[in-house]
């Protein structure tokens, strides 16, 4: 495998477009090729070598090729969109639409990602050591077939909408979740090991929620149907499980219904205290948050 | 005007008769002469193939339930937008629902030239009209519904056809309407309530008529006018394994009529996307094909267009005044339901649709469609469609024509379908030999659909005083050539001239050309009980005022062409 | 002596009543009277009428003050912003005609711009959710004519949509509806109780914020499966019992407002509300409507729909429409700084958007484009003033359930005042004559200013 590293030279005025950047993009090119692959910034379009340093060559496929990029890429979309192979590793925070469609390969980000992270995912592995934006593993809008394969980790927390539209592949959440996750999933799981919100599993017609901490709110569509031992990055929890939504169409399989099914982690009465104590707090914090600065909310 | 002349293609013209002689076309003033000077511009078309401008006579492209479509779907313009292709032109988008942009740069490079909208809702005809207005090149009309408005339905429960026709002549002129639409007669009022009519008796909640009384009172009332076209019918029970037997009684209920017209149109019952409508089975395990039977009744009833509406295998989006139908299909396939259900008149329904080789109903509704045009005997009355978008969009109607004018590649797709054994068994189109010819090609696609229309005088032929809508494509008729090599021919016509304008070269488009909205402005004596009646229906039911319901002025139609029919007595 | 015209239709709300009759002056100046409207839409004409009205184009100053210009100067000045911005936001274009927002289109199209409507702070969550889950819905007169239960969620028609009740839900008489309100059943669902609630025969009053959970108790309750004691403040038996009504109807309409739309949840709220109402076409007929704000707002939905494909939020830029709520919304971009230039026409973002996004118009080069002078003209570079949409000119616009309906135009504008369409199509040719001269992709003047 050969190595290409982009380091980015100038920060983006306006939010710079990079599809170009990643293996499929680079693979089989020269390095004088790579400089002269398009970027967008609004209207304008610019050459990758304009705003990148560029190193190293990639190898003649995809597969054979590493990307590494280099530099404040918080205003850098699409780096990793649609790759397909090979290995890529973006040192820093990320803008939208890390690792969307993407079909195979390795993709590491080293810091957080903004939203849209992995839409619409076929196969391969998303690594987010930081936090992700909303929209995790989700279905670009409108689409019922959100992410179908692959895996999602993010060490960090993720924000809404984490699985939205759901239908296979495996997201790993390690911190905690805002509301809506696996909102309409069909398939996969997502697992989180911090707290989720409300809304968690919301008119979910099949696949799997494992939640380690608390949820805030259950909805009213889920109903607890025994415990049950569940393996989560090899470490055994006995846990609740609900079937749900109840709200919702299932399919039949032999005649038995298939519920989505949603596993909470049953807590020791320590757990219970601290958790509650932890609720608490972040209720404080989010009343003293509301007074001192105005909110500030994305329009969806 | 410039002169054009397009030399030494093969040029095949039914309406002259010509089957692929060696012709030069001529063009002046916007239309076809018989000769040019020597200054005009001339185009080689040697080893190209010459025909008129084509016609479609049903598509969903503009309107109401179009646009719901579009905005709902965002997902079927993912990585499919483009930007503009040629200084002067717009920006398109879309795949199973273009933007109008692209609706008419897609059509235009096909080589069509005149595109009728095939259901739009009264109320709503402003928004069709806005859409034709920013849908470039292409010449369109638009059909208003009228087998469930509330007028109708109370007109003909008492046999009034004086008073329908009177009121249709009134709302072809309030909508700017081109011809009598019928979708699911009775069956879309009985969904106001959830309901439905699944057969021409079937009764219509509360207004006491059936389907039957509807169609046949509808063929009394346009003949009675003597509209260009005759009533274009979608008949009750679409979709459904055994509706055949619907089909036929629908047929039937044209026999006995006569066209009356001065536009040369011979039929009395246009039925649409028949494809829909000729199964047998009686679920979806033991479904079939019925298009022979279908066909045999076709063949013999020459008061009886139809066109096909072929699946073409595509994700796309179904659209239709059919409401109950959508409703069905919804709890079919899960996916996301629109409806809207238009006061007095008519409603609507969208599902997207996925019609994948692999699942054996989508094949066999493949086959049916191709069959019931290797089966027609006259192909001046059956016409090419896929009922856009819903049995696929209308630009892969290069494809069909690939699958009609080629065993090989139609036997290859069938022969590679998933459940290959199981669709060859419920169908027949294996055992088909024909091989649609390029002039068959122009006779359901151009003068065909022309006729069926009322305007054969204007459209689809290339004798001397018709418009000048001329396309040349890069395919030579006296050499062999590849399934693949038509599909690309009729894909990007080399030349496209309409009303004498080059608007399409080498596949591109290089103009927006001079589009006209074409509708029917039918005069009948005066008849103050239908004003009563109308001024009486908005007061109370309408939620607009009558004042406010007429289409006019140049915003809606900058460009109008009226044709006249005159039913006073 | 004064002349009355009829039929006109009124530009405020998106319920486009079109019955006004309205009183004007024989030189057809003036508006003396106006008959039929609410308070709020009487209030739009005769507010045309004010002595003090702005009624030429007027520039900001270095110190905050401003100066008359002509309008062919705001035409250069609005051109060569534009055109030297990389991603201009062209935003509003809800409280205009269809005429306009074509025109405006065109000149997103020449500049690459963004083109955004008022839905983004509005209904775009319900867009969002149609585009999810579909939406089974019908003309206002459908439901004159046959509904029987009315149900309505997060809005407040008696105060922001004042003659919806009268004239298409709760009182009119329709061909099967001859018995008016008495033979309708009203349910209203807010946390607040809302003159509209005080007439419900069915008032649930639920907790702020937890309307995803009570419409997916209503699911649960219709499926016939087994509830929680409480969900969302409401008891479970009335949860049951709501679901019975909205079940036994013949013909069933929820309409929902910002309650549901603009809080936590947005467009899932508006999701599980849609996919209500279509699991109740299983037992009945049953609709649901946006009660959509600006008058022309769905209009704007429309044209862009036709032209590029979205309802909104859709961005040019690169030549070809894209979309992306979250990203290629007005707010977002603003907060993000993914925008170089403003142009706001038929909307007041001063005043609806959040503070943070309004400072960040102030400091980019930016026009606005109103009959009014509102707090989104105290901050922009320019103010051009044009004629009243529906007062003083007409065009066509759409109605809450889509219905077009050509407005009219009443009296005639102060003299010289140009129409946002004649103001648009300058600046488009403009545009047109501009770019002819600096060929594409030439480096820009405008850089984003430092926030």
């Amino acid at each position: 495998m050969e190595t290409v590293t982009l380091t980015l030279k100038t920060t983006p005025t306006l939010m710079l477009e990079a599809e170009a950047i990643s293996p499929d993009g680079l693979a089989g090119k020269t390095p004088d090729q790579i400089r002269a692959l398009p970027v967008y910034m609004g209207r304008e379009t610019y050459t990758l070598g304009e705003y990148f340093d560029v190193s190293g060559s990639p190898g003649s496929t995809a597969a054979e090729t590493k990307v590494v990029v280099k530099g404040d890429l918080s205003r850098v979309k699409y780096l990793g969109s649609k790759m397909s192979a090979g290995e890529m590793v973006i040192e820093g925070n990320a803008d939208m639409y890390v690792g969307a469609w993407m079909s195979g390969g390795r993709l590491t980000v080293k810091g957080s990602v903004d939203d849209f992270a992995g839409t619409g995912m076929k196969g391969g592995e998303l690594l987010i050591e930081g936090n992700a934006g909303n929209y995790l593993g989700s279905a670009y809008r409108g689409d019922w077939r959100g992410m179908q394969g692959g895996l999602i980790r993010v060490k960090g927390n993720a924000g809404s909408d984490t699985g939205y539209f759901m239908n296979g592949g495996t997201i790993i959440v390690e911190g905690n979740v805002d509301v809506h996750v696996g909102t309409h999933a069909e398939g996969g799981t997502i697992v989180i090991k911090g707290n989720a919100k409300s809304r968690l599993g919301g008119q979910m017609v099949e696949g799997t929620i494992i939640l380690l901490g608390t949820v805030d709110v259950m909805m009213p569509g889920f109903k607890y149907v025994g415990d049950e031992e569940v393996d989560v990055d090899g470490q055994k929890f006995l846990m609740s499980a609900y079937i749900g939504d109840l709200g919702e169409r299932h399919r039949k399989r032999k005649g038995a219904t298939i519920y989505g099914r949603l596993l909470i982690r049953k807590p020791a009465p320590a757990d219970i205290a601290a958790s509650r104590e932890a609720r608490l707090a972040r209720a404080r914090e989010a009343k003293k948050a509301r007074f001192i600065a105005p909110e500030e909310t994305a329009s969806a | 005007m410039a002169e054009i002349l397009i030399k030494n293609g093969f040029v095949f013209d039914p309406v002259t008769g010509v089957k692929g002689d060696k012709k030069d076309i001529a063009i002046r003033d916007g239309k076809i002469v018989d000769s040019v000077s020597s200054s005009a511009k001339v185009y080689d078309a040697s080893g190209k193939t010459v025909m008129a401008g084509a016609v479609e006579i049903h598509a969903h492209v503009a309107g109401p339930k179009v646009n719901e479509g579009r905005n709902y779907r965002p997902e079927d313009k993912l990585f499919v937008n483009r930007a503009a292709e040629s200084k002067g032109t717009r920006t398109t988008g879309g795949f199973s629902i273009p933007t109008t942009f692209k609706t008419g740069y897609s059509y235009a490079k096909m080589g069509y030239t005149v595109v009728m909208e095939a259901a739009m809702p009264p109320l709503y005809a402003r928004h069709v009209h806005e859409e034709i207005r920013d849908t470039p090149i292409v010449d369109e009309g638009a059909f208003p519904v009228f087998g469930n408005n509330w007028f109708v339905l109370e007109y003909l429960k008492n046999n009034e056809v004086e008073n329908t026709a009177a009121y249709i002549s009134w709302l072809l002129r309030a909508s700017k309407g081109y011809a009598v639409k019928i979708v699911n007669p009775g069956g879309t009022e009985a969904w106001g309530w959830g309901l439905n009519c699944l057969s021409v008796n079937d009764p219509v909640p509360y207004f006491d008529i059936t389907p039957a009384q509807i169609v046949k009172g509808l063929i009394e009332a346009n003949e009675y006018l003597g509209l260009p076209h005759s009533i274009h019918i979608h008949a009750n029970n679409l979709g459904n394994p055994g509706n055949f037997s619907t089909t036929l009684d629908t047929f039937r209920l044209a026999e006995g009529y006569r066209a009356n017209n001065r536009f040369g149109r011979e039929q009395t019952m246009h039925h649409t996307h028949v494809q829909f409508h000729a199964y047998g089975g009686d679920s979806w395990l033991n479904f079939e094909s019925k298009a022979p039977e279908i066909m045999d009744y076709v063949n013999s009833h020459p008061n009886l267009t139809i066109d096909t509406g072929n699946v073409t295998l595509d994700e796309t989006t179904t659209m239709t005044a059919d409401g109950p139908f959508e409703h069905h299909l919804t709890e079919l396939n899960h996916l996301k339901w629109a409806n809207v259900d238009v006061e007095l008149e008519t409603a609507a329904g969208i599902v997207p649709y996925v019609y994948s080789p692999n699942v054996k109903v989508c094949a066999i509704q493949w086959a049916i469609g191709l069959e019931l045009a290797l089966l027609a005997r006259d192909p001046m009355r059956c016409f090419i469609t896929t009922d856009h978008p819903n049995a696929g969009p209308f630009t892969r109607y290069p494809r069909i024509i690939k699958w009609l004018m080629s065993k090989a590649s139609r036997d290859e797709r069938l022969n590679t379908f998933k459940h290959a054994d199981k669709v060859i068994s419920a169908t027949n189109v294996g055992g088909m030999d024909r091989e649609i010819t390029f002039y068959e090609i122009a006779q359901m696609t151009r003068a065909g659909p022309a006729k069926a229309l009322g305007l054969s005088a204007m459209y689809g032929g290339l004798a001397p005083g018709m418009d000048a809508d001329v396309v040349v494509y890069d395919i030579n008729p006296e050499t062999s050539f590849s399934g693949e090599e038509i599909e690309r021919a009729f894909s990007a016509a080399s030349l496209v001239v309409k009303t004498g304008v080059p608007v399409v070269e080498d596949g591109r488009v290089i103009n927006n050309g001079n589009k006209r909205t074409l509708w029917v402005d039918a005069k009948v004596n005066e008849n103050a009980q239908v004003m009563r009646d109308v001024e009486e229906k908005f007061l109370k039911f309408y939620s607009v005022n009558l004042n406010n319901y007429e289409v006019q002025g140049h915003h809606y139609i900058p460009n109008p062409f009226a044709i006249e029919v005159d039913a006073t007595q | 002596m004064a002349k009355t015209v009829t039929d006109v239709i009124c530009p405020f709300c998106g319920t486009l009543c079109d019955d006004l009759e309205i009183q004007v002056s024989d030189d057809g100046t003036r508006i003396l009277e106006v008959y039929n409207a609410c308070a709020i839409g009487a209030e739009k004409f005769l507010h045309s009428q004010s002595k003090d009205r702005v009624t030429r184009p007027r520039m900001q100053q270095e110190d905050g003050s401003y100066k008359e210009v002509s309008y062919d100067e705001a035409i250069e000045y609005t051109a060569r912003m534009l055109v030297n911005a990389k991603k201009p936001l062209m935003y509003g274009w809800s409280s205009t005609s269809c005429e306009a927002q074509s025109i405006g289109h065109e000149i997103a199209e020449a500049v690459g711009g963004i083109v955004d409507n008022t839905a983004t702070v509005c209904h775009g969550s319900s867009l969002i959710a149609i585009q999810d889950v579909g939406i089974p819905s019908c003309t206002l007169g459908e439901i004159k004519n046959r509904a029987d239960v009315v149900v309505f969620w997060g809005c407040n028609p008696s105060h922001a949509h004042p003659r919806h009740l009268s004239r298409y839900s709760i009182f009119p008489r329709g061909f099967f509806t001859g018995k008016g309100h008495k033979g309708r059943k009203m349910i209203v669902v807010d946390p607040r109780n809302t003159d509209t609630m005080k007439m419900a025969d069915v008032g649930l009053q639920l907790e702020q914020g937890r309307d995803y959970e009570l419409l997916s108790a209503l699911r649960v309750a219709f499926r016939d499966e087994e509830l929680p004691d409480v969900v969302a403040g409401i008891r479970k038996e009335k949860i049951y019992e709501a679901a019975e009504i909205m079940k036994n109807a013949r013909f069933g309409v929820i309409f929902f407002g910002m309650g549901v739309t603009q809080s936590l949840g947005k467009n899932h709220n508006i999701d599980i509300a849609i996919m209500v109402t279509k699991d109740l076409n299983e037992f009945t007929k049953f609709s649901i409507i946006a009660m959509r704000g600006h008058y022309n707002v769905t209009g704007s939905g429309a044209v862009l729909g036709w032209q590029f494909g979205y309802p909104f939020a859709t961005d040019l830029s690169r030549g070809f429409a894209r979309y992306n709520p979250g990203e290629t919304t007005a707010n977002d971009l603003l907060r993000r700084d993914e925008c170089d230039a403003v142009f706001v026409l038929g909307s007041d973002p001063g005043a609806h958007f959040p503070i943070s996004s309004v400072k960040k118009i102030a400091r980019l080069p930016s026009v606005a484009v109103d009959p009014h002078i509102t707090p989104t003209t105290e901050i922009s570079k320019l103010h051009v003033p044009v004629a009243f949409v529906g007062v003083e000119v007409g065009g066509c616009c759409y109605r809450m359930d889509n219905v077009p309906i050509e407005s009219r135009k009443v009296v005639d504008p102060p003299e010289g005042m140009m129409t946002d369409t004649e103001f648009l199509t300058r600046v488009r040719d403009r545009v047109a004559e501009l770019k002819a001269q600096a060929p594409v992709g030439a480096p820009s003047a405008a850089e984003p200013q430092e926030a």
